[in-house]
């Protein structure tokens, strides 16, 4: 195989890399002259569809295809939001392109918005990111200043516009149509589908959602060619039709108990263990790993032993996890209670919840109780029972739920408690040696504020 | 009855005014509003949601249901000239998030969401803020603060301005 070469993160280090003129000196927009001169739209779009790349955002739906779900013959206009709220815990990659390379993701975006037909670009950005919303305004402004944004962009008939909208400090705004709401002006609820944003999206128009790193990879696709990304990752299962593979570069999010954290370049494919011990230099301390999440609180929990599982789009679930996720590795050493890990996450979705429904609301906020309860000693053996009921019954996927929130809250505690089921016990004979047993209903605590 | 004060200054609605040729609706500028609102005065105090709805040509409860939905908002008071928000989310954690949040707490003598009697300081606990490569970490206004100590964190509560 030849050697890895990172694209995505080739500028970040230089001088001023988040300005225009670096990126135009090492061959930025070169790829939006040529589209925009010998691509029609939909050559585009089947140029993306053969590259087989999956969205970056979480749920590895295939972009190219979600973008012929399109209406053909609507009048428009058609939006394309950008979904740049990156709230996922452990998830920073977005916010390095935006700041050190806002360019690389504005190109693709362009690109994007041509093969779909948009004529608005909303870039939905999470309020935390103060830096990112400065650097991307200046490089929106850069890029009208060059005609790459506008009327006629590059003399030809295609016009667009782009627009940051900050959000409000709210991790549902990251789910698309809850994202579309809050664009609205409306309380980040997520929208009942289908219909899908493709068909009826924001202000009730033919929308397409993408994420920050979808879009650069879209940069690089143009630049380089379907061949050339498909040169990189894992092919599809041979065993499995339905499965397009995981292809091209991604970005690993590295962090928790670990030598060197950070944001590392690699095919997808590469293993968990490779991510831990060839980027981060091994878990911090000397200490031996004991657990790590393989794509943001979400996807669950691998143990030390399922270390070797490949970060693609699908080995996390073949170790039980939801899946890849956002990428982002949070390692846990041996000295962390896999109570108080789940605790964390407990309180992560209980207070993010939207409310609209009740398994959700109701299942985040009482998992948190009980989590509560057993760190203050008053633990049973049948809480994990009602845990694990409550965690095999909220979500999407057992179909109780409007959004994938509550499979995100889920999967930690199933994964948790059936892969780490005899510390849980332990633990709680061992805080509370005359109630574990007890399976009378008992007093909660005094309910403890979740926001 | 005597009528109530205006809040919105000339200069807070000519920027609010700006973001309109930038959507199909009004209401989609709520969001827009009420951070250049919350900028200025750091807090949206009903008054202001009811001038924001009049700008906006929407009912002030509209605006009202949408502010409540995001925990960012206050509306009793202004925040501190500092607002901090301090990471407690997973890979902070396991770095010490939890205990910065209390230190900085103890310190500065309040809980999470409230502000010091000076009105320095507003202490928030935060879910992700996506720098988890520099954990535990923390966002004091625009700035980004990375790998903090309880050490550091209680000398910059003492320290600010
Ligand atoms: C609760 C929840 C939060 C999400 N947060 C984000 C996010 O912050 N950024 C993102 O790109 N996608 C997020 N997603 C996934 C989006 O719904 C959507 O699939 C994605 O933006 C599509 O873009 P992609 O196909 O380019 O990945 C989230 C999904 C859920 C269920
Ligand atoms: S699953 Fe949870 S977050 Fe998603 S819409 Fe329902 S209540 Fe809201
Ligand atoms: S967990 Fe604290 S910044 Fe991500």
């Amino acid at each position: 195989m030849p050697e890895f070469e990172p694209v995505l993160l080739a500028n970040i280090g230089k001088t001023d890399s988040h300005r225009r003129h670096v990126y135009e000196s090492g061959g930025g927009y070169q790829a939006l002259r040529a589209t925009l001169k010998d691509k029609a739209p939909d050559d585009v779009t089947n140029m993306v569809k053969d590259s087989a790349l999956r969205g970056r955002g979480g749920a590895g739906f295939p972009t190219g295809l979600k973008w012929t779900f399109l209406p053909k013959d609507h009048p428009g206009p058609f939006y394309m939001c950008i979904n740049a709220d990156e709230s996922e815990p452990g998830t920073f990659n977005n916010r390095i392109l935006m700041e050190d390379d806002p360019h690389q993701v504005i190109e693709g975006a362009i690109i994007s918005c041509y093969a779909t037909r948009a004529s608005t670009a909303y870039l939905y950005l999470r309020y935390e990111y103060p830096l990112a919303y400065q650097r991307l305004q200046q490089a929106i402004d850069e890029c009208y200043e060059a005609g790459y944004l506008g009327k006629n962009i590059l003399g030809s008939e295609f016009s667009l516009d782009m627009y940051l909208h900050r959000g409000a400090a709210a991790y549902i705004c990251g789910e698309e149509t809850g994202l579309i709401e809050s664009l609205e002006g409306k309380r980040a609820w997520p929208r009942i589908k289908p219909p899908f944003p493709a068909v009826e999206g924001v202000f009730r128009k033919p929308t397409v959602v993408n994420n920050i790193e979808t879009l650069a990879c879209v940069t690089h696709i143009a630049a380089r060619g379907v061949d050339w990304f498909k040169s990189i990752g894992v092919p599809p299962a041979p065993d499995n039709p339905r499965d397009p593979g995981s292809f091209g570069p991604k970005l690993y999010c590295l962090s928790g108990h670990i030598n060197r954290p950070g944001c590392y370049e690699a095919p997808l494919g590469i293993t968990c263990r490779e991510l831990i011990e060839d980027f981060g230099g091994g878990v911090w301390k000397g200490r031996a790993g004991k657990a790590a999440i393989p794509g943001g609180i979400s996807m669950g929990v691998l143990t030390e032993a399922e270390f070797d599982t490949p970060l693609d789009f699908a080995g996390p679930g073949k170790a039980g996890c939801l899946g890849l996720g956002t990428a982002a590795v949070v390692v846990i050493d041996e000295t962390v209670s896999m109570v108080d890990f789940l605790h964390n996450s407990c309180r992560f979705f209980a207070h993010e919840s939207c409310g609209q429904c009740t398994p959700c609301r109701e299942g985040t906020s009482w998992s948190l109780r009980m989590l509560d309860r057993i760190r203050a000693g008053r633990g049973r053996i049948k809480d994990l029972d009602l845990l694990l009921e409550i965690g095999d019954t909220i979500g999407i996927m057992p179909g109780t739920t409007i959004c994938g929130l509550a499979d995100g809250a889920a999967w930690p505690i199933k994964n948790a408690i059936r892969k780490f089921r005899d510390e849980f016990e332990d633990y709680i004979k061992r805080t509370n040696p005359e109630g574990w047993m007890v399976t009378e209903p008992v007093e909660a605590l005094e309910a403890t504020g979740i926001h | 009855m005597a009528e109530t004060s205006r809040i919105l200054t000339e200069e807070m609605v000519a920027e609010i005014k700006a973001y309109f040729p930038r959507y199909p609706s009004r209401q989609a500028v709520t969001l827009p509003a009420l951070h250049t609102v919350n900028e200025h005065l750091r807090y949206v105090p009903p008054q202001a949601v009811v001038e924001v709805a009049e700008l906006l040509e929407l009912h002030p409860a509209q605006v009202q249901d949408t502010l409540t939905f995001y925990g960012f908002f206050k509306q009793d008071a202004p925040h501190g000239k500092k607002r901090v928000w301090v990471c407690r989310s997973i890979s902070c954690a396991l770095r010490g998030g939890e205990e910065v949040l209390s230190a900085m707490c103890e310190k500065a003598g309040i809980h999470p969401g409230e502000t010091t009697a000076d009105g320095r300081l507003t202490l928030e606990a935060a879910e992700c803020l996506g720098a988890c490569e520099q954990a535990p970490c923390m966002l004091a206004g625009n700035d980004l603060v990375g790998d903090v100590t309880t050490e550091s964190a209680e000398e910059f509560v003492a320290t600010l301005e």
